[in-house]
């Protein structure tokens, strides 16, 4: 029997949400560690290994020439997969700020752009906000997805002005109130006039496509004196950013979607001005972090992963998983695609399928979250997509999975049989009733026996079809769809 | 469901990525068209008249036969005000009908709330195609999504017939509603039994389905088929949906916008000419359309993303006919180097809604614009 080990359910959830789920041998480790270490651990992916890009780029020389929407879809999905294991807090935060701070290809147009752009959310979205927004700012996607390539001294273009306090930073408005005002949004996007990309890098020939780079231009920014929130001065765009990092609406508004993220499914971003967080105590303590620790993100997730309201009952499936989520997750436990190979554009279309076009969001603000994800034909995409990968046997995770639950030599019951694979595929649930369900079947597979048993090869084949059976029975659940 | 088989049918069909207008139908006899359009123009010599000064793309062939017979409506200039050319914002836009805030209800999916609020039968609303469109989204609306009508329904990965009932009938009972497990599980349990109805009908459909129409193969013609083999068997489906995609044609357009075309054409002609075969053409209303046009000029191999495009209506109930005018490709009537349009894109889904669906437009399409008479 697996030992029972009252932390593990608890380190899963963690992996759930900071990562994307642990298999049982990752589960074994993180114990040994304890929760807080294992926090730990994950705050810092950079004191982890990265995977081997000389090596890849050696024996798959094209694998990150990301000419269309596809194949960067593709990379990103890989890059995801490949650090599940390792790294996995540094993918989520990718994912968390592209999120946030969603740049589409559909106007980008620009594969190695869009992925130097949530390489940056890899490198600082763990980091201090103040610079990251810097950085963002200076982001070529972003300037481009934006117009900030457009915004000049002569004729200001305010959507990266107004997308940076309304998306991004302040939010539009909060208990009720505005956080900024027309004149706001007019004077900041004036103090991002010269902030531009270089132009002899937007063309893609003769040499492929060269990434897009920033660069200021001194005589197409507004140098006049512009207000701001109340501080009057001649600003430019990093004073915006160092005012906008002191407001207690900054605060409030990370916190959200911090908390919206990785704790549990709030309502929609639209309706935050007018209705409170879910859990305005839990918000409140992540605002005060935010500030106590100079806008420290990392700080502030420290917090988040050992509050007692993160480790509690209720935050446990709180949230539906989002598609990359499921697409990411599912691949992690069969322990596939370690090196990239044929097969991985496919799996990573799901995505797509699901109603997450990761790279392609359907606007600025980003994909709507939570039960939203589902709808009669994203859900069956998730049922069948799962479903298949979970009860293949020729992925070394699945194998793992059946050959740990039967080596086990024991008569197992159909309701253990149950608890087996729930808790090997990472310690998820199933209400009682639908165990009831499932119990039944693994019964009728049983053959007139009252236990699952593994002693002749022939048994051993036909319990291991038993196993796979309820594997793909969990997978296709509606709680398997929450993480 | 009091449906019967002669109740109003609606056949959407995006051409995804933008189909350049005016290499569609082609101002033919405008010296600013060929001006405009060293490259991709195509010559006087080869179009299809329609009228005195506009013509089909000689790859409509099929289309324009079906024009000569008066049932073919040409809605010129189709467009909104401050034209977005993000492909996917755009199509957000016509999807949603909210040219100005980012929406998540798409107008079919109002419209299939309306025809069958009580949302009795969960293949009101069926789309041919992987993932929902937005245009077919709205919470509580359930629509089939289908990318192949043979191989489609939950759990298919189970080979055996017998396995898979009974893995069907476990999961049924596993989607079941329990009580007290909240609102979001309450939904996902009764949005998987909708799927599972849904694929439940859909897989007897193929099986009923006889036709001596052969279609030309294509993506769009299969799509179509597929459409007119659920559409036959009178399951009750008011809306159908599907995609023809690759119109985004930045380069070597003259070759690809042809093929397209020329797929297009031929798949609803064979669409078309399968639906009269089973006496079911007469309630059927086809309608084309795409999330912008492209630019006036051509970049010397293709077009650019521009604005101000081009809608068809297609069947038995149409009044054929050029409907709006052309907009002018004078230079100082473009806007930003564009078609201005003429006629907002929620009149003429208005039109479908209220003339053809018997609907409230303005609830669908969010506001009272000016409609058409083209059905």
């Amino acid at each position: 029997m697996v030992s029972i080990n009252t932390d593990k359910p608890l380190l899963a959830h963690l992996l759930r949400r900071a990562g994307f789920g642990a298999t049982f041998h990752e589960l074994d480790r993180y114990s040994q560690l304890g929760y807080e270490a294992a926090v730990d651990e994950l705050l810092h992916p950079e004191r982890q290994p990265a995977i081997e890009e000389d090596v890849l780029e050696r024996y798959f020389i094209d694998w990150k020439e990301s000419r269309n929407i596809e194949g960067a879809l593709t990379e990103f999905v890989y890059r995801m997969n490949a650090y599940a294991g390792g790294r996995p807090l540094q993918e989520k935060i990718a994912l968390f700020w592209h999120g946030v701070f969603a740049t589409g290809l559909a106007k980008v147009l620009h594969e190695k752009t869009m992925l130097n752009q949530i390489d940056l959310f890899r490198e600082h979205g763990l980091g201090n906000f103040r610079d990251f927004l810097l950085h963002l700012a200076k982001d070529p996607a972003m300037i481009f997805w934006l117009d900030n390539n457009f915004n000049h001294k002569d004729a200001p273009n305010e959507n990266w002005g107004r997308e940076l306090l309304e998306l991004f930073s302040l939010g539009v408005g909060m208990d009720g109130e505005e956080n900024y005002t027309e004149d706001d949004v007019k004077n900041a996007a004036r103090a991002f006039t010269g902030w531009t990309i270089d132009d002899d890098n937007v063309a893609s020939i003769p040499f492929g496509k060269t990434p897009w780079l920033f660069r200021y231009l001194p005589e197409d920014h507004d140098d006049g004196e512009k207000t701001f929130m109340g501080h009057t001065g001649n600003f430019n765009g990093e004073d915006i950013i160092d005012i906008i990092v002191k407001q207690p609406a900054t605060a409030r508004f990370i916190s959200r979607h911090l908390y919206n993220f990785f704790v549990a499914d709030d309502v929609q971003v639209p309706a935050w001005q007018h209705t409170p967080p879910g859990d305005p105590e839990a918000v409140k303590v992540l605002e005060e972090e935010y500030f106590r620790s100079n806008y420290n993100i990392r700080s502030m997730l420290r917090v988040l992963f050992n509050s007692d309201s993160f480790k509690s009952d209720q935050a446990r499936f709180a949230k539906v998983k989002s598609p990359a989520e499921v697409v990411v997750g599912t691949l992690h436990l069969l322990g596939d695609f370690k090196f990239p190979k044929r097969g991985i554009f496919e799996v990573a279309l799901g995505c797509r399928y699901m109603g997450q076009d990761l790279l392609n969001p359907p606007s600025v603000e980003g994909w709507h979250t939570g039960e939203e994800w589902i709808d009669s034909g994203s859900l069956v995409e998730r049922v069948n997509f799962v479903a298949d990968q979970v009860s293949d046997i020729a992925q070394p995770g699945v194998r793992a999975m059946v050959d740990t639950l039967l080596d086990r030599a024991v008569e197992l019951d159909p309701v253990s049989v149950i608890n087996e694979c729930l808790e090997l595929l990472g310690h998820v649930r199933l209400h009682e009733k639908n165990k009831e369900h499932l119990a039944g079947e693994i019964r009728s597979m049983l053959d007139q026996r009252s236990g699952l048993v593994a002693g002749s090869t022939e048994e051993r084949l036909s319990a291991e079809k038993t196993v796979l059976h309820t594997i793909k029975m969990i997978g296709s659940s509606r709680e398997y769809q929450f993480a | 469901m009091t449906s019967t088989n002669k109740d109003p049918i609606l056949v959407v069909v995006q051409l995804t990525g933008g189909n350049d207008y005016m290499n569609t139908v082609i101002p033919y006899q405008d010296p600013v068209y060929y001006d405009s359009r060293k490259t991709v123009g195509v010559a006087q010599d080869d179009v299809l008249p329609i009228s005195d000064d506009l013509a089909f793309n000689p790859a409509l062939n099929a289309v324009k036969i079906m024009y000569d017979e008066g049932k073919v409506a040409v809605i010129n200039g189709i467009g909104y005000p401050c034209p977005n050319r993000s492909h996917f914002r755009s199509m957000d836009i016509w999807h949603t009908c909210e040219p100005e805030k980012v929406g998540n209800e798409g107008w079919l999916g109002r419209a299939i709330r309306d025809l069958d609020p009580q949302a009795e039968n969960v293949l009101t609303g069926v789309n041919f195609g992987r993932g929902l469109p937005r245009a077919m989204a709205l919470t509580g609306v359930p629509v089939a999504s289908v990318a192949v009508l043979e191989t489609y329904g939950v759990l298919t990965g189970i080979s055996g017939e017998q396995e898979r009932a009974e893995a069907l009938d476990l999961f049924s009972r596993m989607y079941s509603p329990i009580l007290g497990t909240g609102p979001v599980m309450d939904y996902l349990g009764s949005t998987g039994l909708d799927a599972l109805k849904g694929a439940d009908i859909l897989k007897t459909v193929p099986g009923q389905y006889q036709s001596s129409v052969e279609y030309a193969d294509s993506i769009i013609g299969r799509n179509l088929q597929g459409i007119a083999k659920v559409l036959t068997a009178n399951l009750g489906t008011r809306i159908f949906y599907t995609q023809q995609p690759g119109y985004d044609t930045h380069a070597n357009q003259g070759p690809v916008h042809g093929v397209l075309l020329a797929h297009l054409s031929q798949a609803v002609s064979d669409f078309y000419d399968d639906l009269k075969e089973h006496n079911a053409s007469e309630n059927v209303l086809i309608y084309l359309f795409t999330e912008f046009g492209r630019r006036v000029k051509d970049n010397g191999s293709g077009t650019d993303h521009g604005a101000g495009g081009l809608a068809m209506a297609i069947g038995d109930p149409v009044k054929g006919g050029i409907y709006s005018e052309f907009p002018s490709m004078r230079e100082e009537d473009l806007e930003e180097g564009d078609l201005k349009y003429n006629i907002d894109f929620r009149g003429v889904y208005g039109t479908v809604a209220e003339k053809w669906l018997g609907l409230d437009a303005s609830s669908i399409v969010g506001g009272k614009f000016e409609q058409l008479d083209f059905v």
